[in-house]
């Protein structure tokens, strides 16, 4: 166990040591500057100090994956950041990477590799559920959602992108709670409306908006959790939230942020 | 004089046939105007995924009432068609129901077995005529399936119901003349086609063996055209789910398909080694897809796969909120480009070069700027058509060959170009989320 909660490795750091950890955390985009992602950063490495596993994050060396570049067709930006990333990974030697982001995690996963770069990725709820299965976290009983009423948002880029629908699902059942699904799930999930660089243009002219459709779908479970495992579904599950002015009841919280709150961090 | 209807069939075969080849080979020449496709390894996953997704039908089954529906004609389908068989050799040796006498006993059990599937045939089709045309299900209609796409439908099934009809009323005329005419050989009761010999009953020898006949060449030229039919037709899907399934794309669906002409500039830029780096660079034509002849061949033979269910375009994100993306109108899309590229060629004509393109003709920006590359297209379809990589590729074309993104997109990019993150924060900033935990610590 590690005797501090808020310590912050750093590759550079631990390299001028001469230490390389074990496992990088891919922070993402998102969650180095979305004022509401930071915070499952935050979650996500209390929780890493806790178990003590060692790791580490490249900072300011860190930029992006280059997805949303691919994803709206610049095939240029996209490699261009991606060999530049892999670039920075290999100087550092590292072999596993962990990202709290489906997005992150699909591109260096699956779309490195071409270009160079191998690496074993794991997100973060497959850590998550890893961490419990070995009962470093969770399973305490009585904890803080014990008996809530939990809803899981698929992100498209964990399930149908990479067939990961039970590790998340798997995290909250370890909380004790109820966990109810929605209408669409697992391979039919309806997307938030921000993958595919959508996040980052206003939706082409229709008669609804996609996360309306979708907060609808977690609304109608009566669930006042939704959890997600995704920067993008967080931000669009947030502001369907708001528009239906439930935030009083609902919730949308991550993965890590539960396990963090359950284990009192 | 007694030959006549020999030659007639002769000649009805040979004609259909040569029909038939030739739009197989012009069908061949459209899906070839795609670039070349490497999708040839894991062999045994090909053969695997066809016999469970074609073959086995695995992904119909998401959906059980149409998947069972769908399931009896197939079935029937795959069976009845063994007897066509005996068709061909009675109608080239003017013999009648020649394997009879030969199969005894047997041959009543196997005409029975085609005689129930014919029935499940029809529930079927009368099954999927009511559910378009009085249930109206929703994933059948839409903006693009206004006229010819709705008409093709309804005839598809049409045709299979007379089909069906004529096997049913040739075995129930059979069974009168039998015994009357010693041409026709015993072959024991049909149980379903009993239930119409009532209307038969009474008729004139002549009468039964010229409606037996009709009932006869019906079936088998109602058969050779519905197979040239087919070929014009949304139906293709019955031969292409074969080869479509085994060329499915075995990647994690995420997977956007790397462009080897992009990394050796981007490696040269950086002043990295490249691969064949003293050869001449390769010719490219284009970024990306303005026409078919920039898709993969994979692509266009999607489309020619589709049979429009639009199971895809029910599931879309973009679609069900009111967006103009259909991901089955983008293989329609396509499968119409093709066809009018392939006529084009095949008569002389301009082809590719005729002023029009698959983007901006027959898709717009709109529809692919629409897409959430969810895959929750790629996810439903019973076949593996995967519309999401002729979109992607479209906006490929878009980015890199017009500059021509949305403006938003166009300051994302410039935002990674500038400070390494879509959004605009100085890279200085990026660590700043551990700085209260810093303080703690």
């Amino acid at each position: 166990m590690s005797d501090n909660i808020n310590k912050v490795p750093t590759m550079a750091e631990m390299a001028a040591k001469g230490e390389s950890p074990e496992v990088l955390f891919w922070v993402g985009c998102a969650g180095s500057f979305d004022d509401r992602y930071k915070k499952v950063t935050v979650a996500f490495i209390k929780i890493l100090n806790k178990v003590g596993i060692s790791y580490a994050v490249l900072g300011e060396e860190e930029t992006c994956t280059g997805d949303p570049a691919r994803r709206a067709g610049n095939e240029f930006l996209f490699q261009m950041q991606a060999v530049a990333n892999i670039q920075v990974l290999d100087g550092y030697g590292i072999k596993k990477i962990v990202t709290a982001c489906p997005h992150c995690f699909n591109t260096i996963k699956n779309e490195y590799p071409e270009l160079g770069g191998n690496y074993e990725v794991i997100h973060h709820s497959t850590f998550l559920q890893q961490l419990i299965n070995e009962g470093k976290v969770g399973l305490k009983g009585g904890g803080e959602f014990k008996g809530r009423k939990i809803t899981y948002h698929d992100s498209c880029y964990l399930g149908r992108a990479n067939n990961i629908y039970e590790a998340p699902r798997e995290v909250l059942q370890a909380l004790d709670a109820e966990l109810v699904e929605m209408k669409s799930c697992r391979t039919k999930g309806l997307c938030c409306g921000a993958g595919g660089a959508q996040m980052f243009k206003d939706a082409e002219p229709g008669n609804k908006e996609i996360n309306i459709e979708r907060t609808e779908e977690a609304l109608k479970t009566g669930a006042n959790i939704i959890a997600a495992g995704c920067p993008f579904c967080m931000t669009m599950m947030r502001d369907g939230v708001k528009a239906k002015e439930k935030e009083e009841n609902v919730e949308v919280l991550d993965l890590a942020e539960l396990i963090a709150k359950n284990e009192g961090l | 004089m007694q030959y006549l209807p020999q030659i007639a069939f002769l000649v009805i075969v040979a004609a259909a046939t040569y029909f038939l080849y030739r739009r197989i080979t012009q069908i061949r020449k459209n899906i070839f105007l795609g670039k070349a496709s490497n999708r040839t390894d894991r062999k045994s996953e090909r053969w695997k995924t066809m016999l469970l997704v074609a073959l086995g039908q695995k992904k119909m089954f998401k959906r059980i009432i149409p998947a069972f529906l769908h399931l009896l004609i197939y079935v029937g389908f795959l069976v009845i068609n063994l007897e066509v068989l005996e068709f061909l050799i009675d109608g080239f040796a003017g013999t009648h129901r020649i394997f009879a006498p030969v199969l005894g006993d047997f041959y009543t059990v196997l005409i029975n077995v085609f005689e129930f599937l014919t029935v499940g045939v029809l529930f079927s089709c009368i099954a999927f005529l009511i559910r378009r045309n009085v249930l109206k299900v929703k994933r059948f209609s839409g903006e693009e399936m206004r006229k010819w796409p709705t008409l093709d439908a309804n005839l598809i099934l049409i045709i299979e119901t007379v089909l069906m009809l004529a096997i049913l009323t040739m075995n129930a005329t059979d069974m009168l003349i039998q015994g009357q005419d010693e041409h026709y050989a015993q072959t024991g009761e049909f149980f379903f086609s009993s239930f119409l010999v009532p209307l038969f009953e009474g008729m004139s020898l002549s009468t039964l063996i010229f409606v037996e006949r009709f009932a006869w060449w019906f079936h088998i030229i109602g058969i050779l055209g519905f197979a040239i039919y087919v070929t014009y037709s949304k139906h293709l899907h019955i031969a292409l789910a074969f080869p479509n399934t085994w060329y499915s794309n075995l990647e994690s669906k995420g997977k956007i398909e790397n462009m080897p002409v992009v990394t050796n500039e981007v490696k040269m830029m950086l002043g990295m080694p490249t691969e064949g780096a003293g050869d001449p660079p390769a010719e490219v034509a284009r970024f990306g897809a303005k026409d078919v002849n920039d898709l993969s061949w994979v692509n266009i033979m999607n489309a020619y796969s589709c049979t429009e269910c639009g199971r895809c375009t029910s599931q879309c994100p973009a679609n069900i909120t009111g967006k103009k993306l259909s991901p089955r109108k983008v293989m329609m899309a396509t499968r119409d480009r093709a066809e009018e590229v392939g006529a084009s060629i095949a008569k002389g004509g301009k082809g590719l070069e005729d002023g029009k393109s698959l983007l901006g003709d027959f898709i717009t920006k709109e529809e692919i700027n629409a897409c959430t590359s969810c895959n929750a297209c790629v996810e439903a379809c019973p076949v593996n058509i995967d519309p999401l990589s002729i979109i992607l590729e479209m906006r490929r074309y878009v980015a890199m060959e017009e500059s021509g993104s949305p403006a938003s997109w166009n300051g994302m990019f410039q935002n990674i170009e500038t400070s390494f993150s879509p959004w605009k924060f100085a890279p200085t900033d990026r660590f700043k989320w551990a700085d209260d935990l810093k303080k703690d610590a």
